[in-house]
């Protein structure tokens, strides 16, 4: 699970996380009283249309402040590790 | 140490600067003092704007000058929670991870307020990334409880609760995803409410868990509240669930008058377990002065709200971990040293940027999300929170507001909770259910409780607020709850 979240836990992590997830999916098996049955499930709270705009073009923001922030770049480019040969799926 | 005095409230500092008593200079100087000499101790803030505020303040005495007011809150010194972007500053979250970040943009609702000529005087502490109901979870260390320093302010957005009760500034935004502006407003003796969800946009606001986030406003009173929600709230197409509706005069409508209304005590929350005696004696005394000046009130039910916080810890979650997954070292932020490929830089960036907490949700986030668990966890909470939002909409067909606890309880003490998070958690009983049905909600100070304060939640309909702040106002001209001040700072 922890790896599916890209999160390294220590022996002594793994067993406190634990002790706490525990305690906190007991407390919410009480949903399992409620009667759901053909309950829609709520997804949004307003009834709200995916909203449409005019197909125009309008400015981005501009390559070197989107890259302004990056830990690692080059040029307009984020640079990463390399991913080839050997490294496991990200 | 300065002789640093409280700021008093827009409304005060607004008739002051409208007579030439004051300028917008002056009162933001008395802003960055007043932080300058008390919040070494209290810690309300992740970062001071001084040198830009000292700008705009001037900016705007020029316009005062020339007859060119903005607005009622040119030149106001306001803070925002560090957890809302504005260009050429840092956001933070209190969170390692966005170490070094400087935003490229502003969001629309700190650039609302700039665009109305206040002065965004410093970025407020929190839980990282909005994730507490204590503000001891940040990497800047807690902030205090202005009240009593060895208490919590509450959370997340406890260091906007604290800097407005303290004085520093006297009005600040906030986020609130399951309370985190009603609670620290209860537990600091401030006003702070909660609009309904799509009401302000949450462009440029930090994702937290987007169908419950939503942006609103800390104040003294409910007129200031008026003020600075009507400046920021309105349709933004930048915002997919940013309401297209106009937004009304909040202020026009604080007439003093409640005797049209009727108020809704939901016995579910009216329970002596686990509620405080103090708070419910202070909260029944509210609906009694509300009572006496002509609103009517009657019992009402949400047969739902025992399952409020479960369903709210589901899916709160499970948008987190997904949101959350954006913080990579890759684009923004801090990246671990020395990585030996790209999933060893994912895992170690992540595992050393984020706190306890975060990961706590995350993981939780992640476990409900995944195969073979999506049904039996974040279906079944969407359902239950259908039925919650019916619950209310069931209540909101026999009266106009719903009168409540803010908190079961008055503030907490630093450490007391930290070691428990579902003991955390289940303090956020009275307000994470106004978040799933999407209502607005608004805690105002309605007394004390062994000398702490307690807080009074109104909750209303979809697009209540202007009800919500006239029933506050109206209470805060009958009563003076609200001007209790904190005596640690």
């Amino acid at each position: 699970m922890a790896s599916l979240a890209r999160l390294t836990y220590s022996e002594e992590e793994t067993a406190r996380l634990a002790a706490d997830l525990e305690a906190i999916l007991d407390y919410v098996e009480t949903l399992g009283e409620v009667n759901t049955e053909g309950v829609r499930p709520m997804e949004h709270v307003l009834p709200l249309e995916t909203p449409l705009r005019e197909d125009r073009a309008v400015a981005a923001m501009a390559p070197d402040r989107a890259v302004a922030n990056a830990p690692v770049a080059k040029g307009f480019a984020f640079v990463v590790p390399k991913v080839i040969d050997g490294e496991e799926e990200g | 140490m300065p002789d640093s005095r409280p700021l008093p409230s827009v409304g005060e500092l607004r008739r002051a600067l409208d007579a030439g008593e004051l300028s917008s200079v002056e009162i933001t100087e008395a802003s960055l003092e007043r932080a300058e000499s008390i919040d070494g101790s209290l810690r309300a803030f992740t970062g001071m704007r001084s040198e830009g505020a000292r700008g705009d303040a001037a900016a705007s005495d020029a316009r005062r000058v020339e007859g060119k007011g903005l607005s009622s809150i040119d030149g106001i010194p306001v803070a925002i929670k560090d957890n809302m972007v504005m260009e050429g500053e840092p956001t933070t979250c209190a969170s390692r991870i966005l170490e070094g970040f400087v935003s490229p943009y502003t969001g629309t609702a700190v650039g609302k307020l700039r665009a109305a000529g206040a002065v965004i005087v410093g970025r407020t502490n929190l839980d990282e990334f909005a994730m507490g109901s204590s503000t001891e979870h940040s990497c800047f260390g807690a902030t205090r409880n202005p009240w009593d320093l060895d208490r919590a302010p509450g959370g997340s957005s406890g260091g906007s609760a604290a800097a407005v009760a303290a004085g520093i500034v006297p009005a600040a935004l906030g986020s609130d995803t399951g309370g985190s502006i009603r609670q620290p407003a209860a537990h600091c003796g401030v006003l702070g409410i909660k609009p309904t969800y799509g009401l302000v946009s949450r462009w440029g606001l930090v994702a937290f868990a987007s169908s419950l986030d939503q942006i609103g406003v800390f104040a003294r009173d409910a007129s200031d509240a008026a003020l600075l929600l009507g400046a920021i709230a309105g349709h933004d197409e930048r915002d997919s669930t940013s309401i297209p509706e106009p937004v009304p005069d909040y202020r026009a409508a604080q007439t003093g008058d409640v005797s049209d209304l009727v108020i809704g005590l939901p016995r579910e929350y009216f329970v002596s377990d686990g509620v405080d005696a103090g708070v419910l004696d202070a909260v029944r005394a509210a609906v009694a002065v509300l009572e006496a000046a002509g609103a009517k009130v009657r019992e009402v039910s949400l047969p739902h709200t025992r399952y409020a916080v479960a369903t709210y810890y589901l899916i709160a979650t499970a948008e987190a971990s997904s949101n959350l997954a954006r913080y990579d070292g890759v684009r923004y932020g801090r990246r671990a040293d020395d990585p030996s490929g790209l999933s060893d830089m994912y895992h170690r960036t992540r595992s050393e940027g984020f706190g306890d907490e975060v990961k706590r949700r995350i993981m939780l986030g992640t476990y409900v999300l995944s195969a073979g668990y999506y049904d039996a966890y974040y279906r079944k909470a969407q359902q239950v929170r259908g039925l919650l939002a019916r619950d209310f909409q069931g209540a909101f067909r026999l009266c106009d507001v719903i009168a409540t606890p803010t908190c079961p309880e008055t503030a907490f003490r630093l450490g007391e909770k930290t070691g428990d998070p579902l003991a955390m958690y289940l303090g956020d009983i009275y307000t994470v259910s106004a978040n799933l049905a999407g209502i607005p909600g608004v805690s105002i100070p309605c007394g004390q409780s062994s000398g702490l304060p307690v807080g009074l939640q109104l909750l209303g309909g979809t697009l209540a607020e202007s009800t919500l702040l006239r029933v506050a106002d109206a209470y805060q001209r009958l009563t003076d709850h609200h001007e209790a001040r904190p005596t640690a700072v």
